[in-house]
């Protein structure tokens, strides 16, 4: 993996960011940008330049599978690689993140182990 | 209210714990609770919707919580304030959400808002409905803790 790449951790539980980016760390990103929500995650993507987001479903003001869904429809981001890390984990909500473009999956609770395979999976 | 609707609270407890914060805990008989007086020191709420409608809330004592927080993070945390009140909101949303899986497999399906925290001695826990509210206490390392199901009849 290119550990050099700028990669945004969305979600609106200042935890869950610090865990993600513990486990991002740990693998070798130094990159790395917080967001706590799917609207300040826009602005970010707006005003920088991203390889990767990680992000939260549930979140107040927009929820990750919007962020998702503007972001396939963003010329310099439609392609890139999106990694879904959430609580919601019924067949509906990974059919639906499916249908919007999510690069994988991965439910709360999960281990370092397991984030690292998903993220492997997605940048090679 | 059946077992069916506790048991997966009861089991996704268990693996947020285990698998987050490395930390091992039992679950003791659940009760009807007849009052709202929280059961130690800070309280993640979430609402659910669906097949039906409540809140589910966890409510650890300090030295309960501190511990878990600590084992999250790899780091000692000694105050119950900012970044251990937000873990608690987190918690809780892992555990809503594990559970709501197990009982999608069991044909009912629920939806969950965004937790809210509540923190304070003797704090008040306002369930959204007047159903039972059924407690379920936990022991676990370093102290105590106890998620409420309030569901409407």
């Amino acid at each position: 993996m290119d550990v050099s790449i700028k990669i945004l951790v969305v979600d609106d539980f200042a935890t869950m960011r610090r865990i993600v980016k513990n486990v991002l760390k740990q693998i070798g990103f130094t990159n790395i940008t917080e967001a706590d929500d799917g609207t300040t995650a826009l602005e970010q993507l707006k005003s920088g330049s991203f390889d990767l987001i990680i992000s939260d479903w549930n979140m107040p003001k927009m929820t990750g599978l919007d962020l998702l869904k503007t972001v396939r429809g963003m010329d310099e981001y439609k392609n890139i690689p999106f990694l879904m890390v959430t609580a919601e984990a019924q067949k509906q909500n990974v059919v639906e993140a499916v249908q919007a473009g999510v690069s994988n999956y991965v439910v709360k609770p999960f281990t370092a182990d397991q984030l690292t395979e998903k993220l492997e999976k997605i940048l090679g | 209210m059946d077992a069916s609707l506790i048991n997966p609270f009861i089991n996704a407890t268990i693996t947020v714990l285990d698998t987050m914060a490395f930390t091992k805990c039992r679950a003791d008989k659940p009760y009807l609770k007849k009052d709202d007086r929280a059961k130690g020191d800070v309280t993640g709420v979430i609402g659910i919707t669906g097949d039906a409608n409540g809140t589910v809330s966890v409510t650890f004592d300090e030295a309960s919580i501190l511990k878990i927080v600590s084992n999250m993070f790899g780091e000692e945390m000694t105050a119950l304030e900012g970044e251990v009140s937000d873990a608690v909101g987190e918690i809780t949303n892992m555990i809503s959400g594990n559970a709501r899986r197990e009982l999608e497999e069991k044909g009912k399906l629920f939806h969950a808002a965004v937790p809210s925290v509540i923190s304070g001695k003797n704090h008040i826990i306002k369930h959204y409905t007047d159903g039972p509210k059924i407690a379920i206490p936990f022991e676990a390392e370093g102290g105590t803790f106890t998620i409420e199901v309030c569901l409407e009849q």
